[in-house]
């Protein structure tokens, strides 16, 4: 039994990254009790959001104040700390964002944890956690103990299937003011812009992404439609992001925003070795390029040879059709 | 300003990459070469050194060939080089190794203090990108990670970063550290001249005895994670390819369907 400490990232606005539901899912597994950690940096934890994370089976929620920003990732990891000690969790679970891993690695200089980051699987074993996940672009299956008395541990997104309790708790609510080091308030937050929503899924937690590159020819259209009729998220190549057809936050790679989506479509896709390392770990993927040589039909489970322009409207309508 | 660099010699990612039994990268493949995203944080090093005054010195740690690493810094125009080389330090998390570099930088900040601390946002071969803030953490510098854009006014460093959902503006005095992204900049390529330079510059090698830390802090021993098993995955079976004779498209929503994806 390992009592763990999730990390509830949110928006602006308060709502839950879909990944969190993914975490607690995962801490369940573990039989321990699970306390949530909601950072007080503006948004409010709603009564809506509570009840959602009683039916996951969340057992505590706690509402972190500090006199620092914790948009912070040194704020974070002090208060996040500062939680440790409270509650004895022996376990930190938080998703594979930026901030968290920044959060994790100064968390783990703090108090001695052991850290593994974008796992994919966490379980029990003869009384260790041993985490799974795949190294090297998604070509290789790891799995890997911790041995320190603290875990830390990073999950990809899309790693876990989201499934309710099957006692349904409603959680207390508590709150904790943390007071952080100097050495913590250095760095200073001058400016934080979120970006608005698309009105489409989240691209690193979406199931179905649609990615654009060279063989759009700047035009995504059809790439947008085909995202849309299946639910999915919008994705670019470094070449697409680079000529400004897209915004960077678009870039698939192993630099940019790396996915593991059930469904990776790559329209006008190459495959090059950067953008493989951010999507190899994909459900099924599908590639549609006019070049038969193209390398991504090395990785692709269903490749088409073909001009986008003819294949893409040809799915979407099907698409459609089946549908209604 | 005198800056750290810090820079790692990685499989080359277009190479056949592999872990050993106990779950090691295999790092004597002969197929090394610097961390790409290295080569960034070199350039960023030697825009922000050749602006302010100061200098460069680029470090790394690992095996015998890691030493090209840095060779690699100094012929794009790094001043000086380090090399920590110990058989102690295989097996070593992100943590440890972090412990070693910042055991390293402040061996180098003893001669003469160190303003700023740069480094690639990961190593293609772990890509953890826990190190950067480990590494801060341990040498008590505020960190300022994942730039794509960095400045140095006086005393003042003010980085640019793009999150997943959002973007900041992060500032703090130096002394600090910066991990900087591939968006970054675009990396110098050394030149004739920068190749013969480097062959004059010093490389200093260091062990753990002359960093004052013992063997049980790093490597497999100082590690808290142990790799229980580690397989190459399975080739994808069933792969589909077709030419497109008109009904690819109608085909493929049929695939979607039949494999409930759509």
């Amino acid at each position: 039994m390992t009592d763990s400490l999730v990390l509830l990232d949110h928006s602006a606005d308060g709502t839950l990254r879909t990944p969190v539901r993914e975490l607690v899912t995962l801490a369940r597994g573990l039989g321990g009790a699970i306390h949530g950690v909601w950072a007080q940096d503006g948004a409010e934890l709603d009564a809506a959001t509570i009840a959602d994370l009683g039916a996951l089976g969340v057992t505590q929620v706690h509402r972190v104040s500090a006199d620092a920003d914790l948009h912070l990732s040194a704020v974070l990891a002090e208060a996040v700390a500062s939680l440790l000690d409270a509650t004895g969790a022996g376990l930190v679970l938080a998703t594979s964002a930026f901030e968290n891993k920044e959060a994790a690695a100064r968390l783990a200089v703090l108090t001695g944890a052991g850290v593994v980051t974008d796992a994919d699987g966490l379980v029990v074993e003869d009384g260790r956690l041993v985490a799974s996940k795949t190294v090297f672009a998604g070509t290789w299956n790891t799995r890997c103990a911790i041995t320190a008395p603290l875990a830390i541990v990073t999950l990809k997104a899309n790693s876990v299937a989201v499934t309710p309790a099957d006692e349904q708790v409603t959680p207390s609510v508590v709150d904790h003011a943390v007071t952080v080091s100097a050495s913590a308030r250095r760095v200073s937050l001058v400016e934080r812009t979120e970006r608005p929503a698309s009105g489409r899924p989240d691209l690193g937690s979406a199931h179905v992404v649609v990615v654009g590159g060279r063989g759009t020819e700047g035009d995504f259209t059809l790439v947008e439609e085909l995202a849309d009729v299946l639910g999915g998220a919008v994705g670019a190549t470094r070449v697409a992001t680079d000529e400004g057809w897209i915004g960077h936050d678009a870039q698939i790679g192993q630099t940019g925003v790396t996915i593991s989506p059930r469904l990776y479509i790559g329209v006008g896709v190459s495959g090059a070795v950067h953008h493989r390392g951010g999507m190899q770990a994909s459900g099924t993927i599908v590639a549609v390029n006019s070049d038969p040589d193209a390398p991504i039909f090395e990785i692709a489970d269903y490749g088409i040879v073909g001009d986008l322009n003819d294949v893409l409207p040809q799915l979407t309508a099907e698409l459609r059709r089946l549908r209604a | 300003m005198r800056i750290v660099v810090c820079v790692k010699h990685v499989p080359d990612i277009q190479s056949d990459r592999t872990l050993d039994a106990s779950g090691r990268v295999v790092r004597d493949g002969g197929d090394g070469t610097l961390n790409e995203l290295d080569e960034n944080a070199l350039e960023a090093a030697l825009a922000l050194a050749e602006a302010a005054g100061g200098e460069v010195v680029a470090l790394t740690v690992g095996p015998d060939d890691a030493v090209d690493a840095v060779r690699k810094g100094l012929q794009m125009g790094a001043d000086e080089a380090v090399h920590v080389l110990d058989d102690a330090i295989a097996g070593s998390d992100a943590i440890g190794t972090a412990r070693v570099l910042a055991a390293a930088i402040n061996h180098v900040g003893a001669q003469a203090p160190v303003d700023l601390v740069v480094t690639g946002m990961a190593g293609l071969d772990g890509l953890t990108s826990l190190l950067p803030s480990a590494l801060a953490a341990l040498l008590d510098l505020p960190a300022l990670p994942l730039a794509a854009e960095v400045t140095v006014e006086g005393t003042t460093v003010r980085v640019r970063r793009n999150l997943d959902h959002a973007s900041e503006v992060l500032e703090a005095a130096l002394p600090a550290l910066v991990s900087v992204t591939d968006q970054a900049n675009e990396p110098r390529y050394p030149n004739f001249k920068g190749i013969m330079a480097a062959r004059k510059k010093p490389v200093t090698t260091l062990t753990l005895a002359d960093l004052g830390l013992s063997g049980s802090e790093v490597g497999t021993a100082g590690a808290r994670t142990e790799v229980l098993e580690a397989a190459a995955r399975p080739a994808r079976e069933n792969r589909v390819l077709v030419n497109d004779q008109g009904d690819a498209g109608t085909q493929l929503a049929a695939y979607l369907v039949a494999n409930q994806l759509a």
